[in-house]
């Protein structure tokens, strides 16, 4: 999001200059590992080729492009192309929810990847680490293993029925953590076995480096696979409202913005930030009712075993089925209905939207400050005026963990293919005496006929 | 455990390592920092000689004085073990609460030792908000741990007191914004020429969160499964080390690994087979015990702990047969062994093979960062860090392995989710169950 306004506004940073001598304390740990290196301040390397040097206009931007908007002048022709880039992801999504939850997933999963890799390569021009072969093929290891943890975790829950079927997989199912267990274990010795003399330190913190990253980037990747299963609609409010309070506060930010926000991202203002509360707040209310409408994207997706596919066809939930609710009476006497119909849903697309709005840009201003400690001006360049994947996900971090943990305390109950799993396990007199537990239950509330 | 063999050694080598890490500081002196060694904490006072005996109290020193230097670093380096294993028998006898709790400091300790071997490192002493956000990311993440050890294990409790299980039912969202404020905190608390310094402690508390907390909370997990299953782990780590050194100081020739010089193979390979002997050995004798051997239940009408059940099958003793070549070694047909002595088999062998990771991941952690300690605590040892080194995969180990092999859910807590589903769910599983039950003939087919 400071990218937007930095290259709206076409100046560079003044601060940046400043920072370089504080911070020189740091780097000079950096290159302690290394004693043959250069003295030289610069964070260019061959290899990814992001000089740290002002901001590069149309570098990666195709031809027909630059060709179209040749005549205007750079700050416009700026303005056009990240415009063309917005509309074209924004239509890549629309076609990604249409193709359907497998394609979702396997969007995510290149995502994840993609922004692993940027941090990685981050970390590695920090610290000048290139020549420490190994650490490429540890740190994608260290992701596979993880994907593979967390990936297993999910397909047994959700894919039960086809895991049954199958012997291999059942095998792997039952040992999934001992065997992920196992495959982390070989990476952590690899490390070890790999730790050369001069440069205990550099890798140590690629180690450590390679930790976060996956802490943070793949957790929120399997938050939001998670929060997908649960319904298209989880996935695609939570996602929209941050898309969607980032360009209202960019917009309310350009048309009123006066008051400076935070030092830290010193083109946001105070304007914006409200506009864009309020905006994405009305705005989340109208897509919750818009999607809440339709099957596709509220039922829970789920695994046919028989046909092989995804299905989504299910009896709504309650929340997404109209109830009325009667306005408390100082609302009622402004608007004058009594009553209003609205789906439980758009009440949760509220807090859904207040968490975007307001702790969302916190995750954007913890980008900023990574992206100004490691002088950085983007995470990669892959989008031609966006910057990398990770500029345009920064703001979504803690918006999918937060729409985890708010199914799970509010909306979800446990998984019931799950219970029947671990009920299956127990032994027989525990599952004999919660046969008769359940069974007294369920007679109690008229389930069952009492004869039984 | 590299430690041991550094003071175990001569003084050249001492002051040969001295000598090496002074030139390598020079280096790593920026401008800020003054002549003194960038570890010495101001507090501690630690000046930088073959620290012997500075720490140990006066009344060990008087007893020493006669001795070399090399036999009175020994002596004490040996009364301090002594001394160390005395104190786990004691705790162990205290129960489990007493057990918790010393768990739950010494990871406290362990955190606040790492983080400030990273405020030396960095020299970020005067950013004073790090030190209070390091600690609140500390208790926001044992709370969210604790929370979730707590509902599992005290469910009758919590039912019970309207707080607690308000407290339980929200856990996660609790916990989650508790972290959110830490995390805001800390974005607002960037400082314009700080950036650096502080997304590195950012990153450094993570990590060591990470690793110390999760770890000591599978030790807690471990422990509620039975304390045999924190006792044998844990002892077989430490007689790993003590074996490993023993083996290697009188028969050690071939050098093990470059990280750790002074390890050497015939340690390693003699302290495996001891650790498996020994294993066997320990198991068989607290395996007799049902302090030792019960789940760890909370019981709500006397509020406290107790360890009182029927052992399970693990430890009950059973013959197995010998296979024919063992028949014709030892003369006995069968063997009678408590099926929990071969699960300690394969303890002792991740112990030896797999703890000795750890510690050259610690001693590697030591170089990188020009550390000769953890820190001071224990004199002759270090700090609680160096000793608990290589018991960081220990604990995960054991909790994985539970989890594969021994453990199946826990009740209580199936039949909690079972209840909270919906009610077409619930007869949904009622039927499965029953069709289930009734296909192993548990219940007549009538019913």
């Amino acid at each position: 999001m400071t990218e937007l306004r930095r290259r709206g506004g076409g100046d560079g940073d003044p601060d940046s200059l400043s920072e370089t001598i504080s911070d020189k304390e740091a780097d000079g740990e950096d290159r302690l590992g290394v004693p043959g290196e250069p003295g030289t301040e610069g964070d260019s390397e061959s290899k990814a080729g992001t000089p740290d040097a002002p901001p590069s206009t149309t570098d990666n931007t195709p031809q027909f492009l630059n060709k179209a908007v040749e005549g205007l002048n750079p700050r416009w022709k700026n303005w056009w192309i990240r415009g063309v880039l917005s509309l074209a992801m924004i239509s890549a999504f629309f076609m990604m929810i249409y193709l359907g939850p497998i394609m979702l997933i396997l969007v995510v999963m290149s995502i994840q990847i993609k922004c692993f890799q940027e941090i990685i390569d981050i970390g590695y021009r920090v610290y000048h680490s290139y020549e420490l072969p190994w650490f490429r093929t540890l740190c994608w290891y260290f992701l596979i293993c993880v994907n593979y943890f967390f990936y297993g975790e999910t397909l047994a829950e959700y894919f039960g029925a086809l895991v049954q079927r199958e012997e291999p997989l059942q095998f792997l199912v039952r040992y999934h953590r001992f065997i992920s267990f196992a495959l982390y274990l070989a990476g952590f010795c690899m490390f070890v076995l790999s730790l050369v003399k001069k440069h205990y330190r550099l890798q140590f913190y690629m180690f450590a480096w390679t930790h976060v990253t996956l802490l943070i980037v793949v957790t929120q990747s399997h938050l939001v696979i998670q929060n997908l299963f649960e319904g298209m609609i989880w996935f695609l409010v939570p996602v929209s409202i941050v898309i969607c309070n980032d360009i209202m506060a960019y917009l309310f930010g350009f048309f009123f913005g006066r008051t400076p926000l935070i030092k830290l991202s010193p083109k946001k203002t105070w304007e914006g930030f409200i506009g864009g509360f309020f905006g994405t707040l009305v705005f989340g209310f109208i897509l919750a009712y818009l999607l809440a409408q339709f099957q596709y994207f509220v039922c829970p997706v789920e695994y046919d075993s028989e046909s092989n596919r995804f299905t989504v066809q299910c009896e709504p939930s309650d929340i997404f089925v109209m109830h009325e609710y009667t306005l408390p009476f100082a609302v009622q006497n402004i608007i004058r209905w009594e009553t209003v119909t609205l789906y439980p849903y758009q009440i949760h697309s509220v807090a859904l939207s207040t968490f975007g709005s307001l702790i969302g840009p916190f995750g954007g201003f913890f980008a900023s400050g990574f992206k100004r400690a490691f002088k950085i001006k983007d995470f990669a360049d892959t989008i031609p005026g966006h910057g990398g994947i990770m500029d345009r996900f920064d703001c979504q971090y803690l918006m999918a963990t937060f729409t985890h943990v708010y199914i799970a305390s509010f909306i979800r109950g446990p998984n019931p293919y799950k219970v029947l799993q671990q009920l299956l396990v127990l032994q027989p007199e525990q599952q004999l005496s919660i046969f008769k537990t359940l069974r007294d239950r369920l007679q109690e509330k008229g389930m069952l006929p009492s004869t039984m | 455990m590299t430690e041991l063999r550094h003071r175990g050694t001569t003084e050249n080598d001492i002051q040969q390592q001295q000598s090496e890490d002074k030139g390598s500081e020079n280096e790593g002196k920026a401008e800020k920092d003054g002549a003194s060694d960038s570890e010495a904490k101001p507090d501690k006072g630690l000046p930088e000689g073959p620290a012997s005996a500075d720490d140990t109290p006066e009344v060990l020193n008087k007893a020493l004085s006669g001795l070399s230097s090399r036999w009175k670093n020994w002596w004490v380096r040996g009364i301090l073990t002594l001394a160390m294993i005395l104190f786990f028998f004691i705790i162990i006898y205290l129960g489990p609460m007493v057990l918790m709790m010393i768990v739950l400091c010494v990871q406290i300790k362990c955190f606040q030792e790492i983080i400030h071997i990273g405020y030396s490192v960095y020299h970020s002493y005067h950013l004073p908000w790090f030190r209070t956000l390091s600690w609140y990311f500390l208790l926001c993440v044992n709370y969210f741990f604790y929370g979730e050890t707590v509902t599992d294990y005290f469910s009758n409790l919590v039912q019970r007191e309207e707080p607690l299980r308000i407290l339980s039912k929200y856990h996660r969202l609790i916990s989650f914004a508790l972290y959110l404020t830490g995390f805001c905190m800390f974005v607002l608390s960037l400082v314009k020429k700080h950036y650096r310094l502080q997304f590195y402690m950012f990153g450094w508390t993570h990590v060591t969160l990470l690793i110390v907390v999760t770890q000591s909370h599978l030790i807690i997990h471990n422990l509620f499964e039975g304390m045999i299953w924190f006792i044998v782990p844990i002892s077989c780590v430490i007689c790993n080390d003590i074996m490993a050194y023993m083996f290697g100081f009188f028969f050690g020739r071939t050098p093990l690994i470059k990280l750790s010089p002074k390890k050497t193979w015939e340690g390693f390979i003699g302290g495996f087979f001891s650790t498996v002997v020994f294993g066997i050995l320990l198991s068989y004798v607290m395996s007799g015990y049902s302090f030792f051997v019960c789940p760890v239940e909370f019981n709500s009408d006397r509020n406290s702990f107790e360890v009182d059940c029927e052992p399970s099958d693990l430890f009950q003793l059973q013959d197995y047969a010998l296979p024919t070549a063992l028949q014709s070694l030892t003369g006995w047909p069968t063997v009678r062994l408590y099926p929990f002595q071969i699960h300690s088999i394969a303890l002792s062998a991740f112990a030896s093979l797999m703890g000795p990771f750890g510690g050259f991941f610690a001693s590697g952690f030591k170089r990188a960062f020009k550390i000769k300690d953890f820190a001071n605590t224990i004199p002759g040892h270090g700090g609680i860090m160096d000793r608990f080194d290589c018991q960081y995969l220990m604990a995960t180990f054991v909790n994985v392995y539970i989890a594969s092999f021994i453990r199946g859910p826990n009740p209580a807590k199936v039949v909690q989710q079972l209840l909270a589903l919906r009610l077409d769910q619930q007869l949904h599983i009622f039927n499965s169950l029953k069709t289930h039950l009734t296909e192993r003939g548990l219940l007549e087919e009538a019913a």
